[in-house]
Parts: C-alpha cells; structure tokens; sequence
C-alpha cells in the first residue's frame, strides 16, 4: 500500500511539473526518431547509391535554391541533413545507453560489493576511482582513443566507460553505507541469510534509488561526450552518422554562410540533451527528501 | 608517486601494443634490414622490462624521446606551447568561479524570483550544450556575423623570458575573450548549480539563524558565515574538473586555433605521433596530482575541523 501511495505522488508530481514533460517528451521523440529512423527519414545517408553530388549544399527549402527533397538542406557530399541527424541520433543514443548500461553495472556492483565487505577491496577500488575521478571520463577517453589506432561505436563506448563507472560506484557505496546500519539488515543478518542474500534482496532494492538520477545525467554527459569525441575526430569512423562530427564538418562552410550545416545538427544534439536534463532536474527534486516542494 | 608510476606503465604498454615503434622509426618504405637496425640502435630488442625501466629513467631526466614526425625531442616541444594553455585555462577558471559563484549565492537568496529562474534556465541550457557547440555558436555570432571579436588565433604576444604572453596587448586580449568564455562555460553552470544548492542547505542551519539574530549585516553572513561553508564542495569541484578543464581546452583549441599545447596534441594524434601523446599524458598526470594536493590543503584553511596527520 504504501508503494502504491508512493508511486501515485510521483505520477501526480509528474503531470504538474511541465519541465518532465517537455523532458520526457523529447526523449521519446528522439528514440522513437532513432529506432525508426529507415522509415522516416527521407534518404539514408549512408547508403551510396542514394547520393548524388549534383544536390551537394542545398540550402534549407524555404531559402532561394532549396527543394523539398531536402527539407533541411543537404552537406558537401549531397547527403540530406535531416536523414543525416535522425541517423546521427542512432549513434547517439546507442552510445549514451550502452555507457549507462555497461558503466552503470560495473559501477554499481563495485559499490556495492566495496560498501558492503569493506577492508582492502573498499580502500583499493576507491582509491582507484579517485584517481579515474580527477582524471575525468573526457580527459582518458580522448587520449585512449588518441593511442588506439582502431575507430568504431564499440570503442567509443568503452573509452568512455573505462572512467565513467567510478561515479556509479561512489554514489553506490555512500547509499550502500547508509543502509547498511539500518535495523532490517542486522535482522537479515541475525536470521543466518547469507551474505549473498543479504547484498542482493535487501542492500541493493533499498541501496539504489540515488543512481537513478546518475544514470539520467550520465546519459545526457555520455551523449554529449560521444559528440565532442567525434567532433574531435577520434569519435566513430566517417562510415558512422554522428551529430558531432556534421558539426565539424559544418564548420568548415560556416565561413562561407552554409550555416545550416552546423546550426540544426547543433540544436537537435542540443534538445535530445536538454531534454534528458529537464527529466534528471525533476528527478532529483522529486527524489531528495531534503528538499520540499 | 605510485600513481605516476602506473600512468607510466599502462601508458607505455598501450605504446608498445599499438604498433611496432621500429616500424613507425624507420619510416614507410624502409627495407627489412633498415628496421632491425633501428631495433637494435633504439634496443627494442631487449626484453619488455629492461625497457621500460630504461624509459622510466629517461622519463625522470626528461626525456621521453623523439617526436616521430618532428624529430625533435617531445618534451620541449609541448612546453614551447604550454603558456598559450595556461593562460587560456587561468583565464577559463577566473571566469567560470567568479561567475558561478556570484550568481550561485545570488540565486540561493530567492530560489523562486523570476531573475533567478531565469538565471537557472540559463545555467541548464548551459549544461546541456557540449563545449564544442558553445564554441561555435560564440565564433558564429560574434565573429561571423556582428565582427566585433577575433574568431580565431591569439594575436600579438610579448615574450618574457621564455613566456610569451598575450595579456599584455590589445589584440592578445580580444582573442583570448572568446575561447576564455567557451571554456570556462561548461564549468560556470556545475559551479553555479552546486553553490547553490550548497548555499540552500546552509542557509537553513541554525547558526545561520543565529547570525541573523544576532543583527550581523546580511553581507556578512551571507559571505563569512554562510558562503564559507558552502565553498567547501565547490572548490573541491573546481580542483576536481581539472581533468576536465584540460579535456576541454584540446576542444577550445581546436575551435579557436589556439597555438597552444592541446592543439599539438590532437596533431599528434591524427599523426600518430605516440612519444608525444605520452609525453602528455605524463605531463597531464604530474598537473593533475598537484592539483589534487593543492585542493586538500586549501581544504584544510576552508574548514579548520580537517586536519591531515
């Protein structure tokens, strides 16, 4: 009953709150743009025989020279822009979820396991992390791609993740701390469950809901992280859609006032972003005791 | 120490996994023959260990080698470059922390107010834009379109010994505001956000109450005793983004085509220039690990409670 109590006052706070709206709603715009990309998107832009040089930097249609084919323009090769980010959101979101995905277990079971057992392995994996910590997730993925000479989605995820678990598992730890000296777990312990049960049935349900707001920003750092690395350079190879890398090549025609080419990439990396922020904010709020709304 | 040593470690692992040096020595069209030689010349044909203490004992006299593309040694190299850096990321962090935190603590006074609402959209939208898009966004209106400010490079610089420095002339510093700002952009909003919620949670103690009926000037409990305590996790953010700080002048310096070292750098990588690349790594580690020192001590005159045995 008391779950269920629980569960209505988020959904009631939700409704009223019209930034998780807008938030949630451009989420689902995005993944749903991304997951179903081949059917909307007017072109692929990454298949050879759809492109023609001849429609090369067609200015958005509602310009002199625009044509409804490319409702967004086209870049250097002729490749539609609108195609181009709704592909480009592919990329996106599959880095963003597989850094939370991968990084987040990682990091949550070291936290775990660190808060709960304590000793050499709590004062070895902290340490560790805070040393990938002051590091930062940027600053190791460049340069780990920088000495990698292979490019590709998978290996953007893990030069990403190589730092990134540490937040998890801090977060982890601090929460598993906590809960660890309540009442029910001496009761757990004092029943004979072992240690196993006990991290499992009642440390991790009651251990993990502060990760859930690291999870939401993390997925908006990693998305914005894949994005620099390709706009960098050392992102995903040419062969990949990516936002960040149209910017680049956006760049290099905004002298020449093409500023198409940098200007809609740009604000869709920019609303898939904000809109994970606005849905992190509200659940922060909602989420913190401390504060009240 | 340990830490530098395993950087060291991982780093020239890496090095020697990805690609064979001799190869990269030698040139593209050497002959067999010609490789061999360089191997044995360079002793890479001794065993993993033997090597890499030699590359640790060249590393403590500075010297890490040859810039494969440059042929010079890499470490001059990068510190040729590095004041263009540091003056970049000084001028970023004196930005980033004197905003953040005015506008943190004048937020923190009235949450709800329709200024402050608006200053925390800002600092979402802010957070929510990578530093590579502020970049480009600041060089499209104010150097494409209005004109008013150098989109690129650092203009005229005086040398000082063996600093040049561009502070010291107008086109230097009309150069620097644009990249200064892009940089220090990022880190403004994290600052922003964590003094004020620093400032919320301290504001409701009970010794804040007590200041205030004590009849203190509101500048002076709002600065002494209530700022005071919530700096604590801001300056340990700003020490802590330091990794980050110099992640994102590689960006800035791209964008703005810095003549700095993160510039050098992603030359490096694309040329694949690996002495370089560690060399900066190394560098990159030493800079960071004093930071982290720095921050505890400034903790401790923060908050006298710490003290470090």
């Amino acid at each position: 009953m008391i779950e269920r109590f629980f569960k209505s006052k988020i959904i009631h706070d939700y409704f009223h709150d019209p930034s998780a709206i807008i938030g949630s709603l451009l989420i689902v715009v995005s993944v749903l743009s991304a997951v179903f990309a081949p059917m909307i998107a007017p072109q692929n832009p990454y298949d050879l025989e759809e492109l023609s040089l001849e429609h090369f930097l067609t200015p958005p249609v509602w310009m002199e020279g625009g044509s409804a084919q490319f409702p967004l323009g086209t870049d250097d090769q002729g490749r539609c822009v609108l195609s181009t980010i709704i592909y480009g959101f592919r990329t996106s979101l599959i880095v963003g979820f597989g850094v939370v995905i991968i990084a987040g277990i990682f990091g949550v079971f070291m936290g775990l396991f660190a808060g709960y057992y304590g000793g050499i392995l709590d004062s070895v994996s902290m340490r560790l992390a805070d040393i990938f910590f002051s590091f930062s997730t940027t600053l190791i993925a460049i340069l780990m791609l920088g000495l990698f000479k292979q490019r590709g989605v998978l290996i953007v995820i893990v030069a990403i993740c190589i730092a990134d678990w540490v937040k998890y598992a801090r977060t982890m730890r601090g929460s598993v701390l906590g809960v660890k000296e309540e009442a029910y777990i001496t009761a757990a312990k004092a029943t004979g469950a072992s240690d196993l049960r006990i991290i499992l049935k009642h440390l991790f349900p009651n251990a993990i809901p502060p990760i859930f707001v690291i999870l939401a920003v993390d997925l908006a750092v990693a998305i914005m992280l894949e994005a620099t690395l390709s706009f960098l350079g050392v992102g995903v190879p040419l062969t990949e859609p990516s936002l960040g890398m149209m910017i680049a090549i956006g760049k290099n025609y905004m002298y020449a006032g093409m500023w198409w080419l940098v200007l809609f990439p740009a604000a869709a990396l920019f609303l898939l972003v904000i809109g994970i922020n606005l849905f992190a904010d509200w659940l922060r709020e909602e989420l913190n005791p401390k504060i009240e709304r | 120490m340990i830490v530098l040593l395993a950087v060291s470690l991982i780093c020239y692992i890496i090095f020697r996994s990805s690609g064979d040096p001799a190869i990269s020595m030698a040139g593209q069209y050497a002959t067999f023959q010609e490789i061999e030689e360089v191997r044995r010349v360079f002793g890479l044909d001794k065993p993993f260990y033997i090597q890499y203490v030699r590359f640790i004992t060249n590393a403590l006299k500075g010297n890490f080698g040859n810039s494969f593309v440059n042929k010079v040694p890499a470490l001059p190299l990068i510190l040729e470059r590095l004041p263009a850096t540091v003056e970049l990321a000084m001028s970023a962090i004196v930005i980033a922390f004197v905003l953040g935190v005015g506008l943190g603590v004048l937020v923190s006074l009235k949450p709800y107010a329709l200024r402050n609402r608006f200053i925390m959209a800002g600092s979402l939208v802010n957070i929510s834009m990578p530093t590579f898009l502020t970049g480009i966004l600041l060089i499209m209106v104010f150097g494409v379109y209005l004109k008013i400010l150098p989109p690129f490079g650092r203009g005229e610089t005086v040398t000082i010994g063996f600093w040049r420095t561009g502070f010291l002339t107008l086109s230097g510093v009309t150069h620097l505001i644009l990249p200064a700002f892009t940089l220090g952009m990022y880190q403004l909003a994290v600052l922003l956000r964590l003094t004020r919620a620093g400032m919320r949670e301290v504001l409701t103690e009970d010794y804040i109450k007590t200041a205030w009926s004590k009849g203190l000037s509101p500048l002076k409990v709002i600065f002494k005793h209530a700022l005071r305590n919530a700096l604590i996790p801001v300056v340990t953010m700003t020490g802590l983004q330091f990794g980050e700080l110099i992640a994102f002048s590689f960006v800035t310096e791209l964008i703005f085509q810095w003549p700095g070292s993160g510039n050098l750098l992603l030359t490096s990588i694309y040329e694949q220039d690996q002495p370089v690349i560690v060399t900066y790594i190394m560098l990159a580690a030493l800079v960071i690990l004093s930071i982290n020192i720095l921050v505890d001590i400034l903790y401790a005159i923060l908050n006298p409670k710490i003290r470090y045995d």
